[in-house]
């Protein structure tokens, strides 16, 4: 079995409302899949399935050869699946540099409550990789911050560095350019990315910037309707016509793109 | 890395112990009161980080109080360290039981749900003539390791064993503030959810908290059921938690030696209040209330906490 993720049947019903239905994904190690799709698609609820916020109404998620459909999300976070928010999850009453220890401070103390207890909340290992995190992040700048105070990026960087704490061996991120503008989108991406690189992370994103997908996706889903309706690299996905008429809109000419962004 | 408040804070112990033979008599008892009851206000503060305000400690305050005092009448052993053991296990096993439905709620639910259980104790201890009924019943004098003192010295001798109480749990709280599990109270109050994906159960968290806070306010119950030498079930009565809640915002959750300082100023206050104002002595500590509410949102200790900022990595 060479795939990371592999799900299968996968369904989610809210009462009458069925927010996924039958999809079926493997995704192989070091793969940057890019999961498109209108709001109300489903793209979150999938995301929430994988991390055990949601509970599969029908078929089974397999991480790693090991059966973890319907587990708690702090289990499956164990088990090496981070994931970030699409409105960040932040301490807002510590720092920027306090948010990162904690994260580190809980991969150091792996073990649950009796490895808490005994391990020190400021034990320099912790600290230093908290540095290093911020550094990678760029956003070692904002170190003493409070982080009710940040700027909307900041605090999308400051979430998925404090999810990436725990050296998870997959990562999805929900949105993670959703709230923050243009020209910073890229900027973002750039430094997640470039960040998540030779650390030997798989990584699902949720996005709507079809520009974003395809420069960074090795691989898209596309969903409609809860379910997976295109599966194919950004080229092929994007421009078919039914992921155009239903989700992305008519394609923008390359030179736009190249002219905003080059 | 000896951190410089907990030396400062045991060597400020162990001066209150060798001026106590020097103190009057009614300082010395009241502040044997006072420190007995910081131990439950120092559960508080643990809470308070959190974001739980329990309207119901009085529930453990008053299994450890009558613990201690049904050993005294039911059973021969004395010893004051027997005693102390047992309400400190009891309170913290009755903790261990109600946490498993306290740890599931926050907010004003958690705060009416710890109350509705401290009255039903109430109910319980008002019903049971076995118990003392409304009246309660007297507590024996313990003995400190087979000596019985009498007279001036044996009310020196529980202030020394009370500050013994509050200087162990001082030191024993703040090594938990210093560890991960300790200082993970304040990202649980801000977000939940980061902390369940970074592998954490937030329950599980605030269920050992609530163990803590049980443990502490039984041994502060059942050092003031020692102090008075008398139990009753105004010891479980939601203003008996009322009065800890004050004193926690007096205090401030901002540090370990705040629960001390504010509950020694809260039995202060109380004192003066009766001696001043005999009839009306409770607008006297709502204005106190008010004014610290108003002036020192962050209670005595943001006086000496002013700065707050993480340290540098070495």
């Amino acid at each position: 079995m060479s795939a990371i993720l592999a799900v299968r049947g996968l369904q989610k019903t809210f009462g009458s409302v069925v927010a996924a239905r039958d999809i079926n994904v493997a995704v192989p190690p070091l793969q940057t899949v890019g999961i498109i799709g209108a709001n109300g698609a489903g793209k979150t609820t999938f995301v929430n399935m994988i991390t055990g916020h949601l509970r599969p109404s029908k078929g089974t998620i397999v991480f790693c050869d090991r059966d973890i459909t319907g587990r708690p999300s702090r289990e499956i976070t164990r088990l090496g699946i981070a994931r970030s928010f699409q409105i960040p999850q932040i301490f807002q009453s510590l720092s920027v540099f306090e948010n990162m220890c904690a994260a580190t401070a809980i991969a150091h103390a792996a073990g649950g409550l009796p490895a808490q207890l005994l391990t020190p909340w400021r034990a320099p290992g912790s600290l230093r990789q908290a540095e290093a995190a911020l550094e990678l992040f760029r956003i070692a700048r904002y170190r003493d911050t409070p982080a009710a105070t940040l700027p909307q990026g900041v605090r999308k960087l400051l979430d998925i560095a404090m999810a990436v704490a725990g050296s998870p061996r997959l990562l999805l991120l929900d949105e993670p350019t959703s709230g923050i503008t243009i020209e910073e989108k890229f900027e973002l991406m750039d430094v997640v990315m470039s960040a998540l690189k030779d650390r030997g992370i798989t990584v699902l994103f949720v996005e709507h910037d079809m520009d974003i997908v395809a420069r960074y996706a090795d691989r898209v889903l596309a969903f409609y309707d809860g379910a997976v309706i295109a599966d194919g690299s950004p080229a092929q996905a994007l421009a078919d016509p039914r992921i155009q008429e239903l989700i992305s809109g008519p394609q923008l000419k390359p030179a736009t793109r190249s002219a905003g962004h080059a | 890395m000896a951190p410089r408040s907990i030396v400062i804070g045991m060597l400020a112990f162990l001066l209150a112990a060798a001026v106590a033979p020097a103190l009057p008599t009614w300082l010395v008892s009241l502040a044997t009161v006072a420190f007995a009851n910081a131990l439950v206000v120092l559960g508080l503060v643990i809470l308070w980080r959190a974001g739980l305000v329990p309207f119901g400690q009085a529930l453990y305050y008053a299994v450890g109080a009558y613990s201690v005092a049904l050993i005294t009448r039911y059973s021969g052993v004395r010893d004051v360290l027997a005693m102390l053991a047992a309400a400190a296990a009891l309170s913290g096993l009755v903790g261990y039981l109600t946490g498993f439905l306290l740890a599931r709620y926050r907010e004003i639910f958690f705060s009416m749900l710890s109350l509705a259980l401290s009255m039903i104790l109430y109910g319980v201890l008002v019903k049971t003539e076995t118990l003392g009924s409304t009246d309660g019943f007297h507590v024996d004098s313990p003995t400190y390791f087979g000596a019985a003192p009498q007279g001036g010295m044996r009310l020196l001798v529980l202030f020394w064993l009370v500050l013994a109480c509050c200087s162990l749990s001082a030191l024993l709280v703040s090594l938990y503030f210093r560890s991960v599990a300790g200082a993970l109270a304040i990202p649980a109050r801000d977000s939940e959810i980061r902390l369940e994906f970074l592998g954490v159960s937030v329950n599980r968290l605030i269920h050992l908290n609530l163990v803590i806070a049980a443990t502490l306010a039984g041994i502060g119950g059942a050092l003031a059921a020692i102090a008075v030498e008398h139990v009753d079930p105004d010891m479980s009565y939601w203003t008996t938690s009322g009065g800890f809640v004050f004193v926690t915002i007096l205090a401030g959750a901002g540090s370990v030696a705040a629960a001390f300082v504010g509950s020694l100023l809260f039995e202060l206050l109380k004192s003066i209040a009766y001696d001043v104002l005999p009839g009306t002595w409770q607008i006297f500590l709502g204005a106190v209330l008010l004014l610290t509410i108003l002036f020192l949102p962050g209670g005595i200790g943001s006086l000496f906490m002013r700065r707050r900022r993480p340290e540098p990595a070495s």
